[in-house]
């Protein structure tokens, strides 16, 4: 062996890029989240007001919280097209359970769960939905993209089917039936901070650290990495597959309520195409779709972009068709910079 | 004798892959009418040369001559273009199409955007013809044999009027019949002036088939002789140089017990054909057992069965336990691990470092309560490095600035941070260098030292010959041989890998022969 081969450093392929150009890489989310905010700030005079931060945060929220989930899937190399329909379907149960209760035993007794209750019951249906996804895609071999598109239906139509397609108005509960405060999930705030921010805070906190500290976090990874070699290195590869879609069915149903709390009524057209800012938050986010790469941090910060962007193009007055447009564009451009990184970079962190 | 005219020569043409040389200076040269065999052990640069004179990569330095006047061959198409073909060693055909489909596939004949069937039936018919093809073209390729489909993929070539055809491994997953076809093919070609290169490991078909033999090492050409002077053991002498008179292994020992048990494993492919046949075996605590054979012998079908990575039939036993209805994770947590032969693809995780993909395997070893306690698992990590000597900067490196072997290690780290009884390695030192092929076989029978059962395949001779403490053969999923590696031999070895059923008894006959 030469002396150069045993410097494993000198068997890069590729010349060293300059250290600002691959930081400038790795921090483009940043960059793009500090542009367009400073972009607004300027257009928008309103736009840095508290009021209409904290709407736009909690907007940001719910983008946020369907990103932790399907952060998780793309990491493993999938995709989940079915959140949108599960926070459709979410808000639509718990606002059927608030409203009407549970009819139990052959005497038709109607039992009110609590607020925490619903809550809890309806998060456990999201992820009887991603079990449903995961089991799809494990056990019978339906590609992602095909199983979940078809539970994006399945769960729409389910959630019309809840109330004919009606809107389940006044989720506000009565202390009567002990299932009140329902409102405050979405609307709520805790030290003036809006309680679904606080959600998303702690629900990426937790995800982060335990995509990182645990041996889930690490086997995620090593699935998108390769399916084959972590087959080798004796992981479960169904199971790891079948819970992304599980946690992702979860945080789908949360959003669900949270969007149905914030308006005091479950829609069951709600939730429409969130599905698509969910997934153009985790590849704003850095992550890759082919998987194995992503961060839940990123995610968070792709989010902030998708939602400071579309509140701010709203109160500059930018027509809707033109937002399309526009969000489009940045979704791709960020597509673009992250095949350029590859190139440029070479090796990938 | 026909006058073979050079129509294809490299000039001291080199290729380096970042630090490795893969090819120092060689001179090549590809006569009309003849066969041009081209041998050496894996990595001495055949597969590279090859690629080189077909286009698919340029060379660092050195220049390709076609009739005589210097070329540049810039991709697999211009070479066609130029008249220089290459099949390669596995089959890239779409089963869903039909033979001329497939035969035009990414250059259709026509204008305008607009196919013109009949030529290219007419183009098709004639290069089956020339091949004497028993199948028609519109065939669909799915209903073809495989050798069938390898005839397919030379008439593939051959309608771009090549005059220079490159065969890669050609006869690997072929029948006894299918050979001889195929032998029948390259002879008309070679009679209508057609350079045929060949690159084999099977020496007794080179010496059937071949006029001249060019044998490389180490990146270098070492002879280049007509085939009437050259034998079988001047080959093999030639091929590996003084690496044949050097083993590493030590004194062959006895194992201990019976750690995994293979009982008449069967392997069958989607067509019911079989790829393992009825294979018995087992392996010993403390032991170093080789599986030699040639390409397609079904090594790598046995491990992915007793592995359960493949659906088969048959008994696996660890330490007595039946095992075969597991899944591979209930295997690994049963300490049976496998270091698999596609490393790139089946045994890194490319979006990890160093350290993630030493621990992958071990990760509730590393948990305190259900977290990764980030201590305990770079203490087990670092050892691990320094165990193996892999050479990096650090447990944080990305797996892909490693060179292959030190990858390799990292590879088999995985497997013994989990604290195996019984290690399958497939292949384990394809595509590394010699320096670090030497390593990893250290850390082979050191694990045997330490009772491990040591399983590995390998399609070189001298490896199992070397390396081994007992050496099994398998031809075409038979099991042919079962021997101590004293008593086997390079001839034995070559008559077991081609179907000859070869019993203890009889190594030691022919190596008493030998010995007069």
């Amino acid at each position: 062996m030469t002396s150069l081969a045993s410097d494993p450093v000198a068997l890069l392929a590729k010349p060293p890029t300059p250290a600002w150009v691959a930081l400038l890489f790795k921090a483009r989310a940043l960059i793009a989240l500090a542009l367009v905010t400073a972009f607004f700030s300027v257009l928008a005079p309103n736009f840095l007001s508290v009021a209409s931060f904290l709407i736009t945060a909690k907007h940001i929220a719910t983008i946020a919280i369907l990103g932790i989930g399907m952060t998780y899937v793309i990491l493993t190399g999938g995709i989940d097209l079915s959140v949108g329909s599960i926070a459709g379907l979410a808000g639509m149960i718990g606002g059927a359970l608030i409203l009407n209760g549970v009819t139990a035993g052959p005497l038709g007794v109607v039992i009110y769960p609590s607020t925490l209750a619903v809550i809890g019951i309806v998060v456990a249906i999201g992820g009887l939905i991603g079990l449903l996804n995961g089991t799809l895609i494990t056990r019978f071999g339906v590609a992602p993209f095909i199983a979940t598109l078809g539970v994006l239906y399945v769960a729409r139509g389910a959630a019309l089917l809840c109330s004919n397609g009606a809107t389940f108005p006044n989720l506000t509960g009565s202390a009567d039936y002990g299932n009140e405060g329902f409102p405050l999930l979405g609307a709520g705030r805790l030290a003036g901070i809006p309680v679904p921010v606080l959600i998303m805070i702690v629900l990426a906190a937790v995800a982060a650290w335990v995509a990182v500290n645990t041996p889930f976090g690490r086997r995620v990874y090593a699935v998108g990495g390769s399916e084959r070699a972590a087959l080798l290195s004796g992981v479960r590869v169904g199971r790891i597959k079948t819970l992304v879609y599980v946690i992702s069915g979860m945080c789908a149903a949360l959003v669900g309520l949270i969007v149905a709390s914030d308006l005091v009524a479950a829609h069951p057209a709600s939730g429409e195409t969130f599905e698509l800012s969910a997934i153009a938050a985790v590849v704003l986010g850095g992550a890759s779709l082919s998987g194995g790469r992503g961060t839940i941090g990123g995610t968070i910060i792709g989010a902030c972009v998708i939602g400071v962007l579309g509140d701010g193009m709203v109160m500059i007055g930018v027509s809707e068709f033109w937002q399309m447009v526009i969000k489009g564009t940045v979704i791709v451009t960020a597509v673009v910079l992250d095949q350029l990184q590859g190139r440029i970079i070479g090796a990938r962190d | 004798m026909i006058v073979q005219p050079i129509l294809l020569s490299a000039r001291t043409v080199a290729k380096s892959y970042g630090a490795t040389a893969a090819l120092r200076g060689v001179d090549f040269d590809v006569r009309g009418g003849a066969v041009n065999v081209l041998i050496g052990e894996n990595g001495a640069g055949k597969s590279t040369l090859m690629r080189l004179l077909a286009g698919v990569e340029q060379p660092d330095s050195g220049e390709i001559l076609l009739d005589g006047f210097p070329t540049k061959l810039r991709s697999v198409r211009d070479a066609a273009r130029q008249g220089v073909g290459i099949v390669f060693q596995e089959l890239n055909l779409c089963a869903n199409l039909t033979v001329v489909e497939n035969i035009f596939l990414g250059r259709n004949l026509g204008r305008g955007g607009v196919i013109d069937h009949a030529a290219e039936r007419r183009r098709a018919d004639e290069a089956l013809a020339r091949l004497g093809a028993t199948f028609t073209a519109d065939t669909r390729v799915s209903a073809l044999s495989i050798g069938q489909q390898q005839i397919v993929e030379i008439a593939r070539v051959l309608v771009e009027d090549v005059r220079v055809l490159i065969l890669d491994e050609p006869t690997s997953a072929l029948s006894e019949e299918e050979v001889v076809h195929l032998f029948a093919v390259i002879g008309e070609l070679k009679r209508q002036g057609v350079g045929i290169v060949y690159i084999s490991h099977r020496l007794e078909e080179l010496m059937r088939i071949g006029d001249h033999i060019t044998v490389m090492r180490d990146g270098a050409v070492v002879a280049s002789v007509p085939i009437a002077e050259a034998s079988v053991p001047w080959i093999v002498e030639t091929m590996l140089g003084e690496a044949a008179a050097a083993p590493v292994g030590g004194a062959p020992r006895e194992g201990g017990e019976i750690v995994l048990a293979l009982e008449d494993v069967i392997v069958r492919r989607g067509d019911g054909a079989r790829l393992v046949d009825t294979v018995s075996a087992a392996f010993r605590a403390g032991e170093v057992v080789a599986i030699y054979g040639l390409l397609g012998a079904g090594r790598t079908e046995l491990f992915e069965y007793a592995f359960g990575l493949r659906r088969g039939e048959g008994g696996v036993r660890l330490q007595g336990e039946a095992i075969e209805r597991l899944s591979a994770a209930d295997r690994v947590a049963r300490r049976l691990l496998m270091v698999p032969e596609d490393r790139q693809r089946e045994g890194l995780f490319q979006n990890l470092s160093v350290g993630g993909n030493l621990g992958l395997s071990s990760l509730p070893r590393f948990a305190r309560r259900g977290f990764i306690a980030k201590a305990v698992e770079d203490r087990s990590v670092d050892a691990m490095i320094a165990r193996l000597g892999v050479k990096t900067p650090s447990a944080k490196t990305p797996i892909g600035a490693l060179s292959g072997g030190n990858q390799q290690k990292v590879v088999i780290g995985r497997c013994l941070l989990r604290d195996p009884v019984a290690l399958l390695l497939d292949e384990p030192t394809r595509g590394i260098d010699i320096g670090a092929r030497a390593e990893v076989f250290a850390a082979m029978r050191a694990l045997a030292g330490e009772g491990l059962a040591v399983v590995f395949t390998t399609s070189d001779m001298l490896e199992a010959l070397s390396i081994a403490d007992r050496i099994l053969v398998l031809s075409k999923g038979r099991l042919t041989a079962d021997l101590p590696a004293a008593e086997a031999n390079e001839g034995l070895l070559v008559r077991a890998a081609n179907g000859a059923a070869v019993s203890p008894s009889a190594g030691r006959a022919s190596r008493a022969a030998l010995a007069h």
